[in-house]
């Protein structure tokens, strides 16, 4: 398609705006686009909360007990000091929130929903109807979640896991409608994903492009199918589990409580059963989109495409069977912990097989370090720290040492942060071009990156040693134990990092809000990339292409093909020879 | 297979010249003819596909249902508890026939469909829903019969599974039975003729799968 052609779209695009209705267009829109849109700016806004409870928590850690600067006026009975009871609902909400409304919103929900029908060459999703009530039902949960803030006795602070019996009495933490309302929240994210996923996996199932075969699907596709299963398959389990909590907190059941016959180690196996699928619905998202961005930006086709695919699909399969890597010191047999040890170091192969592929990828690229290629090696980089600290823990000999301590805390930010955020932000630069029709800043987004790439190590890394020097996770004063005492510089350094971490996003928010009203307006295909959404104008318009979808003639990542004229061969481009039958 | 879903209309073709777009396809769906905008297409349209997944979805549910309780009865010393009434075996187990009887009828429904009986066809849709209503009346006057044995939700964990998992199966059965109930009502009318009866192959699908957990529940709650 040429660029006149595109030009000639976007102009009717302000067309189509004024036929549906404001309420329609931006509000209860069916449009994937849009609804991707949605799910963007809940998952930012989120963010934001995330980040600040973070923070409360790292002041405590590092200045235990003394007033936090501005928070005089919301914890007004203590002067702005946390209490105990308020550092366990800060941690447990911050991990919550971070992980169902800020991670899984954005990477599965905002750019599932935009990737997926751009991609392969759909106008829109299967169902664009569930498409926006599946938005609107995780809305709700988000408010539902958010309203836990203000009941009588605070929000859940049982920690994001949540385990029995713990949070199955109200009178163990004092919370009573906060936990409540943390079940209720969950139960309704969890019907919300489910409609997303089914909506994701028909799509790509039925509704590809003429020519788009499963193995030219772009990899960032084939990891929201596999993420889209396992959240089909994952979250019921989640989703029975909080509503057995919910009645054994108010109807009186006994699923968790021993006093009625009740366990509370099924918690923890329904919990992880569901816990483990969940952290690669985390992260293959993200390794979807870095394995789109390293071509585009190496100007090489991506090493192993088949592998790729192959080892996510490796990944799905076995994520089923290595939950028991959470429940070693839960009370297991020793053979048992010793079959999880195994199945856990396997899954780590097929994460190593396309580690070194994305290295294959860049080598002997001609790199370009564009802010989105720097946000998709930092999450490769990243993701190597996050995914060999697992296999310090996968050993049970180790993890019985180290286990509930700020080292499984530095894993978890190693491959949440440094993998599925880097991740977020790297498709945030990538696709802000066609997803608002306008670039984004360069000066600004090198600021952003280089800032979150240092404070985020300062931060995280050296949780590995005061981890293994004993610190405990989810304590509320470290100071009061002696034998931490001499490591509290190290938590003074990290709170500091940490608050230059959150000082790092200004620029991302200044360039987010500037680049969406101001930024220079964006080209067709700005990156000179090859998958089909870069050939719809920026932003696409209703149902994506003009009169005719594409039809794909090619794998995704032909880039610096020798015999082709120009360094890259989008997938719409005819073989030479079919020239006639291009329209 | 059945033609499916309407097919999207094609622009007319002074629309599709001077660049503009062309109007929403009122549905996205498969077209079942092989014409389509995204050309042949094999296997499943979108809505009996998404009912598939939907049903992998339930299973997973129910599976972390079923896992539940036999972690639970493993960890008791005696199942059921003592003191704790029995569960009516029997009547259950007549009441299991009745519910796979309704998968029969369905199924003898499918097939006048398929012949291009209308009227046979909607005979034993009515016939499959009135089974599945008759199941659930048997269900309910049991359950008032054992909530007035003592055992209910809060009596311990035996009360607890059984409700909880018999509980979410009739929750289950009920849905089924008022999509079932408006489908009829709407095959009833002519809605899905000739080449349109995805919606109610959908419908029967799921159908088939409520009926099918049942004798898996069967079994782990009532008889082992
Ligand atoms: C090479 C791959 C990985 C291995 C071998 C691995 C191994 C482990 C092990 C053994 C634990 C339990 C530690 C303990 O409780 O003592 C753990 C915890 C955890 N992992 Fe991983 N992991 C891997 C990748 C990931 C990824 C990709 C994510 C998320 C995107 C992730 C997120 C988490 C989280 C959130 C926890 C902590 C859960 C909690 O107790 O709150 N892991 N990991
Ligand atoms: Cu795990």
């Amino acid at each position: 398609m040429s660029a006149h052609a595109a030009t000639a779209h976007t102009a009717h695009t302000a067309h189509e705006h004024h036929e549906t209705g404001f309420v329609r267009t931006y509000i209860f829109s069916t449009d994937h686009k849009m609804i991707a849109r949605q799910f963007l700016f809940l998952g930012l806004f989120m963010m934001i909360l995330g980040g600040l409870l973070a923070l409360i928590v790292r002041w405590q850690l590092a200045w235990p007990e003394t007033a936090i600067p501005g928070m005089g006026r919301i914890l007004r009975e203590t002067g702005g000091i946390l209490e105990p009871s308020t550092y366990n609902m800060a941690f447990t909400m911050h991990a919550t929130i971070m992980i169902f409304f800020v991670i899984m919103p954005i990477l599965a929900g905002a750019f599932g929903n935009f990737c997926i029908p751009l991609m392969i060459g759909a106008r829109d999703m299967a169902f664009p109807f569930l498409n926006m009530l599946s938005f609107w039902t995780t809305f709700t949960a988000g408010l539902i979640m958010l309203s836990g803030f203000f009941v009588e006795g605070g929000h859940a602070a049982a920690g994001w896991t949540s385990y029995a019996p713990l949070s199955a009495v109200a009178q163990y933490t004092g919370v009573n409608w906060g936990q409540n309302l943390w079940c209720i929240s969950l139960f309704v994210m969890g019907v919300g994903s489910m409609m997303g996923s089914i909506n994701y996996i028909t799509t790509i199932v039925n509704m590809r492009a003429p020519g788009m075969h499963l193995f030219r699907m772009p990899l960032v596709v084939w990891s929201l199918f596999i993420t889209a299963i396992l959240l089909l398959l994952a979250l019921p389990v989640l989703t029975s589990a909080v509503a057995m909590l919910l009645f054994d907190r108010t109807l009186g059941t006994s699923w968790f409580a021993p006093s009625g016959g009740g366990e509370p180690l099924l918690w923890q196996h329904l919990f992880w059963y569901f816990g483990h699928p969940e952290v690669y619905i985390l992260i293959l998202p993200a390794m979807g989109i870095a394995s789109e961005i390293l071509p585009v930006f190496a100007r090489k086709p991506i090493f192993g495409y088949h592998a790729m695919a192959f080892s996510m699909i490796a990944i799905a399969f076995l994520s089923w069977v290595v939950y028991g890597h959470h429940m070693f010191v839960s009370g297991m047999s020793p053979a048992l912990g010793m079959a999880f040890t195994v199945t856990t170091m396997i899954i780590a192969v097929p994460s190593a097989i396309k580690t070194f592929n994305w290295l294959g990828t860049l080598w002997g690229g001609r790199i370009q370090f564009t802010v989105p290629m720097l946000n998709a090696i930092a999450f490769v980089s990243m993701f190597v720290i996050g995914g060999l600290s697992g296999i310090f823990m996968a050993s049970t000999p180790v993890d019985i040492y180290i286990q509930d301590t700020y080292f499984i805390v530095a894993h978890i930010h190693y491959v949440v942060f440094g993998g599925s955020i880097f991740g977020a932000f790297a498709a945030i630069y990538y696709w802000f071009p066609k997803m608002f029709g306008r670039m984004t800043n360069g000066v600004l987004g090198h600021l952003h990156f280089w800032g979150t790439f240092i404070f985020f190590n300062a931060t995280f890394f050296p949780m590995h040693i005061i981890g293994v020097g004993g610190q405990m996770r989810r304590i509320y004063n470290p100071m009061q134990y002696e034998f931490l005492q001499h490591q509290q510089h190290w938590n003074v350094f990290i709170t500091y990092s940490a608050l230059l971490l959150g000082v790092s996003q200004i620029p991302f928010v200044i360039n987010f809000f500037w680049s969406l009203f101001a930024g220079p307006k964006a080209p067709l295909n700005p990156w000179n990339a090859n998958t089909l959404e870069w050939t719809a104008p920026s932003p696409p318009p209703h149902l994506n292409w003009g009169d005719r979808i594409p039809t794909v003639y090619r794998g995704p990542y032909e880039y610096s093909d020798p015999d082709a004229r120009e360094d890259f061969l989008p997938q719409n481009q005819p073989p030479v020879g079919a020239g006639a039958r291009r329209h | 297979m059945t033609p499916a879903l309407q097919a999207p209309p094609r622009p007319p073709a002074e629309r599709r010249t001077n660049g503009r777009l062309p109007p929403a396809p009122p549905d996205f769906g498969d077209d079942g003819d092989g014409e389509g905008e995204h050309g042949p297409r094999r296997g499943l349209d979108n809505l009996r596909l998404a009912v598939l997944f939907f049903m992998g979805a339930e299973a997973m549910f129910f599976g972390a249902l079923i896992s539940a309780l036999l972690v639970l009865r493993l960890g008791m010393a005696a199942w059921p508890p003592p003191l704790e009434p029995r569960l009516p075996i029997a009547v259950t187990g007549l009441n299991t026939l009745v519910l796979l009887a309704s998968s029969v009828t369905l199924v003898t429904a499918g097939r006048a469909r398929r012949r291009g009986e209308p009227a046979r066809h909607v005979r034993w849709l009515w016939g499959t829903a009135a089974l599945g209503a008759l199941f659930l009346a048997v269900q309910g006057y049991e359950w008032i019969r054992l909530i007035g044995f003592g055992l209910t939700l809060a009596s311990g964990v035996y009360g607890t599974t059984f409700f909880a998992l018999i509980g979410l199966h009739g929750l289950h059965v009920l849905a089924a039975l008022v999509w079932l109930l408006v489908t009829t009502a709407l095959v009833a009318r002519g809605r899905f003729g000739e080449g349109r009866s995805a919606p109610v192959q959908a419908c029967a699908m799921f159908w088939h799968f409520v009926v099918g957990v049942w004798p898996v529940l069967y079994f782990t709650v009532y008889l082992i």
